[in-house]
């Protein structure tokens, strides 16, 4: 294998990891401002043991979140260090900012949110619960704003020719609010609400199935219902207006999102298929007419696909843009089934009727979809980034162009089955203790000083 | 002697602050990482871990956002730097993450194996991290190999020289003695006595390793002292720097654990400004080729990126140490163990 897809695929593998933590800290960060706002308004214990509970949770997720972030964050450098030359100055500007105001405000008043409880007043925890969301959606605004610029780069001049061209910024807020900016951030802001979301309320249906910690779980549980139902809903539309950016912006990547080959009247949308790439056909359920309909809101206009493309543009690796996209909107779907179900049982008071054998099964599909949102992040993230090749920065560098000149293949090789042990190590540790957290459950009451406190067995577990 | 106040000068300032600000705040916690395994009693490491458990984390952003502001400063820099070190700095990378993973499983099983693995763990990669840490400095200092591309066209085990070596080896006992002061200021006690009795032995074992640094630049990196030849007046830094040192023993001696860990972070802080002054305007030199090098102005971003970030740096900066000043404000004093703690 060579540098390239060495480079690729150990990018790929950090950032997966990586973007498992974020996206449940900013959703799960967004619940917390709720549990804690209800909290201060009426005093009720059983939300400050919620708020207490979720903050552990919320902890072990950031620690994983910062420890995997530093990597990213050196990664440009060392395995893309030809990209780094030509965009530093647009895309560092990003990154900066992105740690001087998002990740300094999080990791401050985080280290409040977990060691603070005896230290400063419940008004004062609350504040600091809300920076550290603020913080954690305004490091998802920086990182999203530079990742859409290589997707739709603006504001930019290019300086300099060969491999002396820079990417400079002419317009700093014409790079900020880049055509696809708005749209991408809302879509992966809305997908970290599902994870967060979807996190609590399969905790919570876990203890109702195992009739432990009721009151907490039926509670937690309605936060992470309400959240997890205006989130997905509020992702149709904003997928929507994702996929005609796509359309509108990057043509070539759109039409392997939908597996369009010929332009023709009445394009059928594909609910589920197998791209035959060489023949140049899709297989499966197709809805004639829908995909023009969804794209223009008239069923005949046709939808460009790759015989009317410039070939300049190339193309991605159709199948499997294809199968992520789609596999994001299968679950997308499930999602808001879901959601929907469970706001309906809760409207009719059915939702927590343990006795029901029915509600029974519905908590233990709640229990499981928490992989839901996880697996439609990730595929989310390699159709946006799949689709985008063969083009780091779309239209302006490609990727096989954007190596380090001074990394050799052996190199990227070792570095990759490191990350592979530790990663490994990393994600059965986390599993592991966010178990060990779960088994052990919220606090039945407010803990005080561990040593010479025998009734307090678990010394050492960390709050 | 005039500065050219340009904002490249002004952008080589603040990339030096931040990392000066990573070396002062990570470079305790890396130190009672060093000194863990000396104390054999769980309670007591429990102690040790806890005195840096609301910072860790928090002190390791200040070296992501180094490394963005370098990112988007001196982007020239950034790509070289991290592609030439590539296999120095992964490892640099995997002694972080096993450190950061090390702190946050150890103490979540009572069994004893389980937490003496994960103390070796925790000692190991602090250690690592500090030693990599010198050894870049070392060679940026030293100069590397680099084409007229700014490509580093060295190999990995040049990097290994015994200048870079004996600047890894030198951190490691900076970091040691910043982590001891540290934890003599958070610990009370028989811990604390114990501790306390260590500090000079750090203090020792640095000005040692500092000696003898500072003759093998002044021997055999001329570059990195012309300026002090050139401007004598900036020997104020070296003379700033002797007085903090020897004040910490001082300090310790009369109790003031606070203005000991003060005067090792003048001591630091000091540090850092020798190491700048002699860089400039230089950012990685070139040898044998000094015509090759980086300096503020060939590796840096166009002037309109620099003006748009200095206004970041600004709004940001000031905010970034309020909130990490009140942080460590209301963590002050001893470390108790509580329910939540590591």
């Amino acid at each position: 294998m060579d540098v390239e897809i060495l480079s690729r695929i150990q990018f790929a593998v950090t950032i997966s990891i990586h973007y498992i933590f974020p996206p449940l800290t900013i959703g799960l960060g967004l619940i917390l401002v709720f549990i804690e706002a209800a909290y201060l308004k009426t005093r009720n214990p059983l939300y400050e043991q919620m708020a207490r509970f979720w903050t552990r949770i919320f902890g072990l997720i950031f620690a994983l979140g910062v420890a995997t972030g530093i990597v990213m964050e050196f990664e440009f450098g060392t395995n893309w260090a030809t990209y780094s030359r030509y965009v530093g100055d647009v895309f560092g500007s990003a990154l900066a900012a992105e740690g001087i105001f998002a990740f300094f405000l999080e990791s401050g008043f985080l280290a409040l949110l977990l060691f603070g409880w005896n230290k400063v007043g419940p008004k004062l925890h609350f504040f600091a619960t809300c920076m550290v969301c603020f913080g954690s959606h305004f490091s998802a605004v920086w990182i999203v704003v530079a990742n859409s610029w290589m997707q739709t780069p603006a504001g930019y001049h290019i300086v300099g020719e060969g491999m002396k061209a820079r990417a400079q910024i002419v317009d700093f807020w014409a790079m900020v609010f880049n055509p696809s900016s708005v749209d991408r951030l809302t879509h992966v802001i809305l997908g970290c609400w599902l994870a967060g979301a979807f996190l609590v309320t399969s905790v919570s249906a876990y203890y109702l199935l195992r009739r432990r910690h009721i009151e907490f779980a039926k509670s937690s549980f309605k936060f992470g219902l309400a959240l997890a139902v205006v989130a997905s809903l509020l992702q149709l539309a904003s997928g929507d207006s994702t996929a005609k950016g796509v359309y509108k912006n990057q043509p070539a990547k759109f039409a392997a999102l939908e597996g369009v080959f010929k332009t023709e009247p009445y394009s059928p949308l594909y609910l589920a298929g197998w791209v035959d790439v060489e023949n140049e056909k899709v297989h499966g359920i197709g809805v004639p007419g829908a995909l023009s309909f969804l794209t223009h809101l008239n069923f005949k206009e046709p939808v460009i696909g790759y015989d009317r493309i410039d070939p300049k543009w190339g193309r991605p690796k159709i199948q499997a843009v294809f199968q992520a996209y789609h596999l994001m909107i299968a679950i997308g779907m499930g999602l808001i089934g879901l959601s929907l179900l469970g706001v309906f049982l809760w409207w009719r008071g059915w939702l927590f009727l343990g006795e029901n054998k029915w509600i029974r099964y519905y908590w233990g599909v709640m229990v499981l979809a928490v992989l839901g949102p996880q697996i439609a992040n990730q595929a989310g993230w390699y159709t946006a980034e799949l689709g985008r090749q063969p083009w780091i920065v779309y239209g302006l560098l490609k990727t096989s162009d954007a190596l380090s000149k001074a990394v050799k293949a052996e190199h990227v090789l070792a570095s990759l089955i490191m990350f592979l042990l530790i990663y490994g190590l990393l994600i059965a540790l986390f599993i592991y203790l966010l178990n060990d957290k779960i088994q052990h459950g919220p606090d039945d009451h407010a803990p005080e000083l561990v040593e010479g406190n025998p009734a307090n067995p678990r010394e050492g577990h960390r709050a | 002697m005039t500065l050219p106040l340009d904002l490249n000068t002004i952008w080589f300032g603040i990339v030096g602050v931040l990392f000066a600000g990573y070396a002062i705040l990570d470079g305790f916690d890396l130190g009672v990482g060093i000194l863990h395994l000396l104390n054999k009693e769980d309670h007591d490491r429990r102690i040790q871990l806890n005195s840096i458990g609301p910072v860790w984390d928090g002190n390791e952003v200040w070296l992501v956002t180094g490394g963005g502001a370098l990112f988007a400063a001196f982007p020239e820099v950034y790509a070289t730097v991290f592609s030439g070190f590539y296999l120095a700095f992964m490892l640099l990378l995997f002694a972080l993450l096993f450190r950061a993973v090390a702190i946050e499983f150890r103490s979540k099983q009572p069994m004893r194996w389980w937490r003496q693995m994960w103390d070796i763990g925790f000692t190991v990669g602090s250690f690592l991290s500090s030693f990599l840490i010198g050894v870049a400095i070392g060679n940026i200092a030293w100069g590397v190999r680099l084409d007229a591309q700014h490509e580093y066209i060295g190999g990995f085990w040049e990097l290994l020289n015994p200048y870079a070596i004996w600047m890894g080896v030198t951190t490691v006992a900076l970091f040691a003695m910043h982590g001891c002061i540290y934890l003599a200021l958070k610990t009370e006690g028989e811990l604390q006595k114990r501790i306390r009795s260590w500090v000079n032995n750090t203090i020792i074992a640095f000005i040692m390793c500092y000696a003898i640094a500072s003759f093998s630049t002044m021997l055999y990196v001329p570059h990195m002292v012309e300026v002090f030849r050139a401007y004598p007046v900036t020997g104020v830094l070296a003379l700033a720097n002797m007085f903090a040192i020897a004040n910490i023993p001082r300090e310790i001696h009369k109790g003031r654990d606070l203005f000991a860990f003060i005067s090792s972070c003048v001591t630091m802080l000091t540090l850092m400004g020798i190491f700048g002054l002699g860089m400039f305007p230089h950012l990685v030199v070139s040898l044998p080729d000094m015509g090759n090098s980086l300096n503020i102005y060939n590796a840096a971003s166009s002037q309109k990126t620099l003006g748009i970030m200095l206004v970041v740096a600004l709004l940001g900066v000031p905010l970034v140490l309020a909130y990490t000043a009140s942080i460590y404000w209301i963590f002050r004093g001893k470390v108790k163990l509580e329910t939540h703690s590591y």
